[in-house]
Order: structure tokens, then sequence, then C-alpha cells
């Protein structure tokens, strides 16, 4: 019985739908889901793209990578959005091929809502990783007060905030955290959303960002860009060469630098922890998720349009809203990729 | 009468018809229930028992249990339920027994209008304005005065089982009043006359008269808010911080039932993920169904016409 | 009863009398605050741009929330087509044939419904539009808030419709008027004022509703052209920005959050009018 009345319901729906086709426009709406991470910059994109060709319109729910990963594999969306790239077992459970395309670089950065401390404070990767371990759990902890003479450190409480959500900025963050300390390898480990130790959560890069700017004595982990546009101060980490390392452009740009040398051919590659004396240590690709074979004509496309468009016009806006620019070598290789789409 | 043939057949059209849409709401009730608990078996018929009794929440190792949404969902409806019932009770009471009839009536007015207010307004204000405050103010002098008890110790994080304890009992208060109200108006003016003229205080006609009376009633009153307190969602999502983790401590940020639907099902990576949420929602609607049958048969039982839509 | 001394009693009295008017005070204290924020922070922050823009990209200021606005009538304005005549008819049948053991149960059903999360609802639309139909789209957001109209509707109407006097009724079905007829031409027309009343009561309600539309609906940040696309909603944006770091768009909720509670307020003062003017 239940059967016939979920049909009917469907049935009823598809009609109404049909209902209002007729007077839908000639605009077509490509559907995009997935990461938090680059958000403010595909927005931007998305809403310069639209007076670019007018014919289209890109909506992109920054639901998580989680949820993009989801929404792409179930085929709910057109395109789907991730910093974690897809593992094997991930690629298989979609219908048809997935294609990563990297769109740009980006770092996460330790932020903090300090009263008093505005700016620069210093972290060794262990100090870091005992934060978020419950490990270090007062700000005026000898082991920060080392790295930071002269910094007039409180005695409160750290509060640790972290995503709630399943997410690649998570996973880039406990991608490093991992590399950096055996505890954290072992008791914790990497991936979307992990089993935090301690703290509070937050829907998102924003509902983190938020969350921190609402609460004094925070700590947590955004994408530069949230923290800058929020004007929230980040951390300056300790690399893998021992310097400590302000993020930026081009301080990311370094990180891959030697990563890019051997780049795979399916951009699955982590860049976190790379050697170099200006390489900051947390760093990570962001793909946008498509299928090889679009089942929408007009959408597939509009979207390899748009594709080659971000590849090239809009990779330029990317530095200036705290993203690092695909290296050359990378463009080169995604132009070919993008053209094996086939619609 | 000539025309009576045609309609009685007309009658009996139309009372088909419109059985047939009144029956819709039982239809809706069933559907729900089937469709949860079939989206809910994967994740049943895999974690059996220890989805209620463990702790583990890990979308990544596909490990799910239950314990702490419903630790933190029991927790605040229950203690926002202990602070609001006597705030309303005196509320209603204060409505119907106390005031001057115009300023009863316009605090009723006013306990309405607010019982009206979406969950995510309340949300919005509880987390911009009332969680920065709990942080700098209630939160540090609790830990600095009461931080030798084990359910005031920790960090002040703001968001806390503590701000979604107060910002549910801000929202269930007005349900609450109004229903006892309702039920405090259907005391027989008799009873409350008759023990007046015997003498007796204002209070003692309360505590006499008007309570016994209304008091399965006001009991009804009491568990239709805990179930709304159970199910509120939105509000609740913004204030309480989200950790998936039991701590006695009120100022530990905790998770309920309903939240963690509200953030994950959206992003559910896994068929997995997605029935282990569906499951919640089948705890969450088993147990507002039990609660909401509870609350209707002891109103039903105090006001046969009683009015719907109230909650 | 054991005769106390009267100035035992009057204290008793006395502070009985405190306490109510202290508790009164306590439950108002924080709604009047809340309300008060929610006044000067939405009026500081609304323009004409708020009902004519829609979200600028982040970090942009200025942007408005047109298209939430619309999202929501429309998807109220759909869900209002299929829930208001279910609710209407059904509250038909409990007046007019009532008062069997089925009758009973489909009141207490309607009651229990009103009590279940809609975050629920919202679950069930998702298994039984969103997942076949591949899609978020206004269309599952319409039907979450149509199954949270119809109890509230059927539960409200029927109310009305039994203060209607038995006398009209019988008037009309003496004079050889079906029942159906008499139901129709009298019965709700008399009480028409009454069914609006919960007609407006059931819109106020479900128009502040953001659980059972963020897995159905989902949102758009711009206008949405087909119904079976994720539409903008005014609720779910007002939560959006609210966890959202952004200033711009905290103001933006503010402004949004204001809209909405003098909307419900308007929809609660109406109903409240008409219910009054008919029975007074």
């Amino acid at each position: 019985m239940f059967s016939t009345i979920r049909k009917t319901v469907l049935t009823l729906a598809l009609l109404a739908s049909v209902c209002v086709a007729g007077q839908a426009s000639a605009e077509t709406l490509i559907n995009g889901a997935g990461a938090t991470f680059p958000y403010p910059l595909y927005s931007k994109w998305f809403s310069e793209y639209a007076k670019i060709d007018t014919s289209v319109k890109f909506n992109y729910q920054s639901i998580g990578s989680g949820g993009g990963i989801k929404q792409i594999t179930a085929g709910t969306v057109d395109f789907g959005a991730s910093d974690k790239f897809l593992s094997d077992a991930e690629l298989k459970a979609a219908p048809g091929k997935l294609l990563h395309i990297p769109t740009v670089m980006g770092a996460v950065v330790v932020t903090y809502n300090l009263p008093g401390v505005h700016k620069g404070l210093k972290l060794r990767s262990s100090d870091v990783a005992d934060i978020f371990l419950g490990k270090i759990t007062k700000w005026n902890d000898k082991r920060i007060a080392d790295d930071n003479p002269g910094v007039k450190l409180p005695n409160e409480s750290i509060i640790v905030v972290h995503r709630s959500d399943g997410s690649g900025t998570t996973s880039i963050f406990t991608d490093y955290l991992s590399s950096v300390n055996q505890e954290w390898h072992g008791k914790v480990g990497k991936g979307a959303s992990v089993n935090w130790p301690i703290g509070l959560g937050g829907k998102g890069n924003e509902g983190v960002a938020g969350q921190i700017k609402n609460t004094k004595n925070s700590i947590g982990y955004v994408e530069l860009a949230y923290a800058f546009e929020n004007k929230l101060p980040y951390a300056t980490l300790m690399n893998k060469n021992g310097k400590f390392v302000e993020p930026s452009i081009k301080t990311t740009s370094a990180a891959a630098a030697g990563a890019v040398k051997h780049m795979p051919a399916d951009y699955r590659v982590s860049l976190v922890n790379q050697p170099g004396d200006d390489a900051y240590p947390i760093v990570g690709f962001t793909w946008l998720v498509v299928y090889e074979h679009q089942k929408d004509a007009v959408k597939g496309k509009k979207l390899v349009e748009f594709l080659n468009w971000e590849l090239h016009k809009g990779q330029k806006m990317a530095a200036g809203m705290l993203y690092a620019p695909l290296p050359a070598p990378v463009v080169k290789m995604v132009e070919k990729t993008i053209k094996t789409i086939k619609h | 009468m000539q025309n009576s043939a045609q309609g009685i057949k007309g009658d009996a059209i139309f009372r088909g018809f419109t059985l047939l849409l009144a029956c819709s709401i039982i239809v809706i009730l069933l559907l729900m229930t089937a469709e949860m608990v079939k989206e809910s078996l994967p994740a049943i018929s895999r974690f059996g028992w220890r989805f209620i009794s463990g702790s583990t929440w890990d979308a990544v190792q596909e490990e799910f249990a239950s314990l702490p949404y419903l630790y933190g969902s029991i927790v605040s409806s229950i203690l926002a339920i202990l602070l609001a019932t006597p705030l309303s009770i005196g509320t209603a009471l204060f409505i119907t027994e106390l005031a001057p009839r115009k300023v009863g009536a316009a605090t009723a007015a006013l306990v309405e209008l607010l019982a009206a207010i979406p969950s995510v307004i309340y949300g919005l204000w509880g987390i911009l304005v009332m969680t920065p405050w709990l942080q700098s103010t209630i939160q540090p002098f609790l830990i600095e005065h009461f931080g030798f008890l084990p359910f005031f110790r920790g960090a002040p994080y703001g968001v806390s089982m503590l701000a979604a304890v107060f910002i549910l009992m801000i929202m269930i208060v007005p349900i609450i009043t109004s229903i006892t109200k309702e039920v405090l108006m259907a005391v027989p003016s008799s009873q409350k006359e008759a023990a007046i003229a015997l003498g007796a205080t204002r209070w003692e006609m309360i505590r006499m008269a008007v309570l016994p009376y209304g008091r399965s009633g006001i009991l009804g009153a009491v568990i239709l808010g805990l179930g709304r307190a159970i199910g509120e969602t939105m509000a609740v999502t913004m204030v309480i911080g989200n950790t998936p983790k039991i701590s006695l401590s009120l100022l530990s940020p905790a998770y309920t039932m309903p939240s963690v639907i509200a953030n994950e099902f959206a992003e559910t990576t896994t068929k997995m993920h997605a029935s282990a949420l569906m499951e919640i929602g089948l705890i969450l609607l088993f147990v507002t169904l039990v609660i909401n049958f509870l609350a209707r048969m002891l109103l039903w039982s105090v006001t046969r016409k009683w009015k719907g839509g109230v909650a | 009863m054991i005769l106390r001394s009267i100035t035992l009693r009057r204290t008793a009295n006395l502070s009985a009398t405190l306490l109510m008017g202290g508790a009164t005070l306590l439950v108002l204290l924080p709604l009047i605050i809340i309300f008060y924020h929610i006044v000067k922070m939405g009026i500081s922050s609304i323009s004409l741009d708020f009902f004519t823009q829609i979200p600028k990209p982040t970090g942009e200021a200025g942007g408005g929330m047109a298209n939430g606005i619309a999202g929501s009538a429309i998807m109220i304005g759909m869900a209002s087509l299929v829930g208001l005549p279910i609710g209407i008819f059904g509250a038909v049948y409990l007046t007019e044939y009532g008062t069997g053991k089925l009758a009973t149960a489909i009141r207490f059903c309607a009651d229990v419904l009103s009590g279940i999360p809609s975050i629920i609802t919202g679950m069930v639309a998702y298994s039984m539009l969103v997942v076949p139909l591949k899609g978020f789209s206004a269309l599952a957001g319409s039907f979450a808030l149509s199954l949270i109209m119809i109890p509230i509707v059927l539960r409200t109407t029927e109310e009305q419709l039994k203060m209607v006097p038995a006398t009209l009724r019988e008037a009309s079905l003496a004079l050889g008027v079906p029942l159906w007829r008499t139901s129709i031409k009298v019965t709700l027309r008399s009480a028409l004022t009454g069914v609006i009343t919960g007609v407006l009561l059931a819109i106020a309600r479900v128009a502040g509703e953001t659980a059972p539309l963020l897995f159905t609906a989902l949102g758009n940040q711009f206008w949405s052209k087909k119904l079976t696309e994720p539409m903008a909603a005014l609720p779910l944006q007002i939560f959006n920005f609210a966890i959202s770091p952004y200033e711009d768009w905290h103001r933006l909720a503010w402004a949004g959050a204001l809209v909405l509670v003098v909307l419900m307020f308007g929809l609660s003062l109406a109903a409240r009018w008409l219910g009054r003017s008919k029975h007074s």
C-alpha cells in the first residue's frame, strides 16, 4: 500500500513540475555542491561568469566536501566540489567515471581569537597537535610561551573549535596533524570527519570562523580566505625544515613546487608538510568533481566552457581572494583533462 | 422532496470524499513511520542494540552509535522543562487568577505571539547575543564559584549544553503557559467561588480548588512542552556546540538527535551514514509519538472540546 | 481543615502572589529582550535592497533576500494548494459525520501529528521526493510544508465549524437542501472567517519552518526558474547567514528575522481580529 502512495506522490509531483516547466526559460541552471573551502572564490567566479554568459547560472551550495562527494555520486548535482580527493572505493561507488579537476590551491590556517594577541602567534606543529588533542589546555602553557617571547598570553583555557560536518578542510588539517604527530596518527587519524578528542563543532568554514569570532580564547582551523575576510588573526607555523612560515599565496605555491614534478594523471595528491624553507605546511588542492560522460549535452557543454574559463581567466581572480593559482604545468595538464569530457 | 434521491447520492459521494481527506491524517502518520522504519533498516540490522548503547559516531569507519545524541536530547529537554514548568504555571496562574482582566489578557496575548516566533529566530538571537554573553559573564561566574561541582567544570565555551537549556526554556515557556492557561480556564467557577465563600485567601483558593482540578491538564501541558523541547531543531543546533560527547558539565558543548540530523543529513557520504541518521530520526519519532500520545490523553481527559493547533 | 493563624495565611498568600508575579516577569523579560534585539538590529539593517536584491557573494556589502522571500511565498503557496483543501474538507467530515471511533482516531492522530518534530517531515520528504527525483527541489520543500500544514488546518477549522449554530444547519436541512450542499453553502460559508483564521494560523506556522527545508528545498543563491530546482527560503537564509562569520550576512539575517516576525505577528493579529469580530 505504501509503495502505491509513494508512487502517487511522486507522480503528482512530476505532474506539477511538468505544469510549470512550460514557463521555464531558456536559461540553463547547473547545480553544484560541496566544499566550503573554495566557496568565497567560487561564488565570485559564478557571479562573474553569470555576467559573461547570461544563458547559464551556476548554483553552488557549500555543504562540505563530504556532501559534495555524496551528491555527485548520487547524481543529484551536476558537479561536486571537494578538497579531499575521492578514494578508490568512492570512485568505484559512482555510476560513471569521475574526473578530478583541480581549480586552485589553498592554505588551511590555524586561526584564533585571543584578546591582546592580534597577530602572528607562533606555533610548532607538535604544539598544534597537542592543543587539538587536549594536552595543552591553557594559553600561557610553557610550550606556547617559549616560542612567543614578549607576547602576553592570558591564563585562560583554550577553546578548540573544529568542523562538525564532513569536510575537506578537516581532511587536509588532520592529514597534516597525522603527518607531524604520532599520537594523533594513532588515536585520531585523518579523514573528512574524525572523532575529535576535544572541542566544539562549527558547520562549514563559515561556522568555524563564526564560532571563533564569537568566542574569546578560541582556536580553530579555516581556509586562509575565511580568516582574512573576517579579520581573524592566524598563526605562523613551523614547517618541515624547521622554519616559521606565515600562510600566504607565496608560501602556498612554494609547498606545491615539489609535488608538481610528480603530479599523477588524476591529480589525487596531498600537499601537506612539504619540504622547502618557504613551504607553508598545511596546503591542499581543491577539486571540482565531474563525470567524464555528461548526460545532458547542453549542461555538459556549458560546464566545459566554464571550466576552460576558470582555468585561465578565473585563475587571475584567485590571488585577490588569497587562493594560490595552479602552477603553469598543472594548467597544461588540466586543459587536456577537460578535453576528455564528453557531452 | 423530489430531489431527495439525488441528494442522498450526493451526500454519499460528499461523505466519501471528505472521509478520504480526513483519513489522510492517519495515512500520513503511518506513511511517515513506515518510511522512517524502512530507511533505518540497514542501520538497525547492522548495529542492533549497540546503536543505542554505544557512543562512537565515526563516518570514516562507518561505525555509528547514538548514545551521546540521546543523552544530549534527554538532558537538555529535562533541564529545560524543570526550569520552564514553575515559571509557566506561575505565569498561567497570574493570567487567569491574579491579574486584572485587561492585564491578564494582554499578557496572554503577548505569550501567544511569542509562541509563534520561529525557532530559527531564537537561534539567531541565541548565537549572536546570548552565547557571547554567557561566555563572558554567567559561565566564568559558575566556574569560579561552583567549579568544585562536576556540572560546572571546564572552559567557558559559550555554546554549550547550558546555552541549549536556556534557549529551550525560553522557547517552551510560552507553549506550556498558553496550554496551562486554557486548562485553568476550564476549571468551573463554582469551585472557586465556593472556596472564596468559605473564606479562603486567593492562594488557598488556587491550591485547593484550581490546581487539583487542573492537575492532569497541567501535566499534559508539561509533557507536550517536553515533546516540543526534544524535537526542537534549529535553535538548539545553533547554540549547543555540536560535539557528540557525554559530559556531566553543563558548560561543555554537546549534541542532540535533531541537531545531528540537521547538520549531517544533507551531506552523508555513505548509505550507512544516511541510514544511521534515519534511525536517529526513527528514535526521535518514536519518543515524540509516545510523549504526544500521553500528553493528548491527559489533555483530552480534561476537556473534550480541546482546541486543535494549540501546539 | 486545621485553622492556621490568619497572619500565616496572609503571608502565604502574599508570597504566592509575589512568586506568580515574579514568574511572569521572568518569563516576559527574555522575550522582551529578544524582541528588542530583533527590532533594533532589524530596523538598522533593513532597506529597500533587502526586498529587491539577492544575496551578494561573501565579502561584498549590500544585497538582500528577495529570492528567499519569493521562494518562501511560492513554497507556502504550493503547500497551501495541497494542504488547505485536505485540511478544510477533512474538518467538514469531522463536523458533519464525526461521531464514531474513526473520527476520534483522526482527531487524535492530527493532534499527535502536529507534535512530531518538523525535521522528521523533512527526512520523509527527502526519501520520498528528493532521492527518486535525483535532486533537491522546491517541490520537495512544498511537500514537506504541506504535511505540516494539514493537521493544523484540520483541527483549527473543525473548531471553527463547530461554532456554527446547529439551528442554521437544521433550517437548511429542513428546507430539503442535501447535507453536502448545506455543508458547503451554510456551514462553511457562515464559518468562513473562522476558517480563514485557521488558514492564517497554519500559514504563520509553516512560514517560519526551517528544519523541513534543510534537505528538501536546500536553498539557492539565485532565483529559481523551475520547481524541480533548489529554491531559497527566508528562514533557510536566516539560518545560513546567522552561523556565518560575515557581518554583512548577520545584518541580513537580522533584517530577515524582523520581516519574518512582523509577518508572523501580522498573521496572528489578523487571525485574532477575525476570530474576535465573528464571535463577539
